[in-house]
């Protein structure tokens, strides 16, 4: 056997490796930024250092990366939803937006209804519009076969031009009108609509609706028979078939639910963060890229809900903590967005060993006698 | 609205569909051979975004366009190599890695425009060249003959790509790949290499995608240039049914309607554009209803390979 056969025969029986593959393609991702920093002719110490402290360094800086994080937490559960019922949602950016725009509309047409009222209110608008969303490419899917990724890609592409429409008409500051200024943004939301605030940071109740919602769709997934369905159609829809399940439905159900949330996280951006809705004419202006940083979130958090907690708290610190970088060691903030992609790249393709690791595992434990009637995966070396 | 039905206008807006459909055209040709061999890569956009810079680049740097247009090339094949390696030999999930590519190709074209231009700039693209007798036919020539080689080199692809893929056997084993990766194994034909090979070819032509918005078509780059038509590259390989020909009709559709858009913002319309530009992506999602009941989708697309494995 050769030097390299021995070690990957060494690396395959380190079981307890196992769960860590994903940490460290993620650290192989960052030690490629730090080599590209190193490129830029910056210090990547340096520049790592910067971003930890522009992210945590002080309570605004930590409130900040709490904020940013929170988008990411719900897009992320919502990824969890989806991908666990086979379902792969390119969308979030998409659903954000309708998301943010049924709150906006919500809050502007009620202006007089008190707090307790008009925020629940917001939200169920929010959820249901980002619902809508996902239905259109979970139907398309679950009933007609119609690839999903593309699907949510255009239905992204269809939002940001609704949300343009409306806020250079419909919607528009009336203020804009009258000075003639048209810039494509609403008047600002009735102070009744916004989440409560911890002063002076803009922390807001935004987080703590997202760990709920993440926790509610573990309970979700692994707590009640809803969602022992939809991982049984996303691992094995055949089979699922065979038990009697109605695959469709609960496939479309993942991503209806994975938009819903989605929808949720544009609809608390504006009414925790920006108190108003703004386009800069693409989706990004206001998701801030989110709905692809929630797959990278998820991702990271094993496609565990409870994981995407503290991924959230990671990526969005990244955001936060790269314009600190910017300014430090002069390497634009685009750096992290690469990054990101790199660790999309790289834990999905250590999934790999993951699961050959899993399966020499299982081999280990099973008896000799009975490992004679085993093929395929597991006698795989 | 009465200038509308103007001869003149109506070529001007279909010579423009005609010029635009170029980097749907490269993008669409590339993955057509990558999701024929059963891998759907979803980095295109990433892909052009990178080859769009780096045949920027290079041109600006050294005035060369042909040195810009093989960094493209350089730069597309690298990262088509990089998902093949990812999605064939690493097997990994090719929806999400797709987009791993993509928001990598975002930032990096970003990140490097800032680096090493941060000013935007503009670069004398390939020039018009009319093609002499051809050119002076009116209406005909400005439709057809009065392009740039790039336009000119999409359009000739279409026929040889329908070639390779129907009359070669390079084409019938990149289908059998694609559609029984099993029995193409068993008849001697290397599932991996040949996947390998579709890929590349597909980031290659991703990045001369990507060379031509920067520079034969608009002569600029800018953080994001792309918006979105490599997603849309990805859904029009369904949309022309994996075939060079129906490729090149989604593609003229979609540039046509970039085009009509374009005028409807120019000749200031009272038709809101942003419902113009919802359209394509309207037309997509009905499109890939349609294109379900295809049936010469490629079987094993988005399936990974592995001996044994039924």
């Amino acid at each position: 056997m050769s030097f390299f056969g021995q070690v990957r025969e060494w690396l395959l029986t380190q079981y307890w490796l196992r769960s860590l593959v994903p940490f460290l393609a993620a650290a192989a991702a960052f030690v490629i930024g730090a080599i590209m920093l190193a490129i830029l002719g910056a210090n990547p110490l340096e520049a790592y250092a910067a971003l930890i402290q522009g992210a945590f360094g002080s309570l605004n800086s930590f409130a900040d990366t709490i904020v940013k994080a929170t988008p990411l937490l719900f897009v992320g559960a919502g990824i969890c939803i989806a991908f666990r019922g086979g379902m792969i949602n390119i969308g979030g950016e998409g659903q954000m937006v309708v998301g943010a725009l049924a709150g906006t509309i919500a809050a502007l047409s009620l202006p007089t209804w008190p707090s307790w009222a008009l925020i629940p209110l917001c939200l169920m608008a929010g959820f249901l519009a980002g619902a809508v969303w996902g239905t259109v490419p979970g139907i398309l899917k679950a009933y007609l076969n119609v690839n999903e990724i593309l699907t949510t890609i255009m239905m992204n592409g269809i939002a940001v031009q609704l949300m343009n429409f409306l806020l250079s008409g419909p919607i528009m500051d009336p203020v804009q009108i009258q000075q003639k200024s048209y810039i494509p943004q609403t008047a600002q939301l009735p102070a009744a609509s916004f989440l409560p605030r911890l002063a002076p940071t803009r922390l807001n109740l935004g987080v703590g609706l997202a760990v709920v919602v993440a926790i509610l769709a573990w309970v979700l997934l692994w707590r009640t028979t809803w969602g022992y369905r939809i991982r049984a159609v996303g691992l094995n829809p055949q089979a699922s078939r065979r038990a009697g399940i109605r695959v469709e439905r609960y496939a479309a159900l993942a991503m209806i639910l994975a938009g819903a949330l989605a929808g949720l996280a544009g609809v608390t951006q504006v009414i925790g963060v920006n108190h108003r809705l703004f386009t800069d004419g693409s989706a990004t202006g206001f998701t801030g890229g989110a709905g692809f940083n929630g797959i990278v979130a998820a991702l990271f958090g094993q496609l565990h809900p409870l994981g995407s907690i503290p991924a959230s708290v990671i990526f969005g610190a990244l955001i936060v903590g790269a314009n600190k970088m910017q300014r430090v060691v002069q390497v634009p903030t685009a750096l992290i967005t690469a990054l990101n992609g790199l660790v999309v790249v790289f834990v999905v393709a250590s999934e790999i060993w993951r699961r050959r690791i899993a399966a020499r595992e299982e081999l280990a434990q099973t008896p000799l006698e009975s490992r004679l009637t085993m093929d395929g995966e597991a006698a795989e070396s | 609205m009465s200038d509308f039905l103007t001869p003149a206008v109506l070529v001007g807006i279909a010579a423009s569909g005609i010029r635009l459909a170029t980097p749907y055209l490269y993008a669409t040709i590339g993955e057509t051979f990558g999701q024929l061999s059963g891998v759907l890569n979803l980095g295109v956009e990433g892909i052009m975004l990178m080859g769009a810079f780096a045949a920027f680049y290079v041109a600006l740097t050294t005035g060369n366009l042909w040195l810009g247009l093989l960094a493209a090339i350089v730069v597309g094949a690298a990262m088509g190599l990089a998902m093949a390696f990812i999605s064939v030999t690493l097997k990994a999930e090719q929806g999400i890695s797709g987009i791993g590519v993509y928001l990598f190709g975002l930032g990096m074209s970003d990140l490097l425009f800032q680096k090493m231009l941060g000013r935007v700039a503009t670069v004398n693209g390939f020039p018009s060249l009319p093609i002499p007798v051809l050119s002076q036919i009116p209406y005909l020539g400005q439709l057809f003959f009065k392009h740039n080689l790039l336009v000119y080199g999409a359009y000739l692809l279409v026929p040889i790509a329908w070639l390779v893929i129907n009359k070669t056997t390079w084409g019938l084993m990149i289908k059998s790949v694609g559609q029984n990766p099993a029995a193409a194994d068993s008849l001697g034909v290397s599932v991996n290499m040949v996947r390998y090979l579709s890929v590349t070819f597909g980031g290659l032509m991703s990045g001369i995608a990507g060379a031509s918005l920067s520079i034969a078509l608009l002569n600029v780059f800018q953080q994001n240039l792309t918006s979105g038509m490599g997603f849309i590259a990805v859904a029009l390989v369904y949309f022309g049914g994996w075939s060079p020909w129906g490729v090149l009709g989604g593609s003229l559709l979609f540039s046509t309607v970039n085009a009509l858009q374009n005028w409807v913002q120019v000749a200031n319309l009272p038709i809101p554009s942003d419902f113009a530009v919802m359209m394509p992506y309207v037309l997509t999602i009905l499109a890939l209803i349609f294109a379900v009941r295809r049936v010469n989708q490629p079987a094993a697309l988005t399936k990974t390979y592995e001996r044994g494995e039924s």
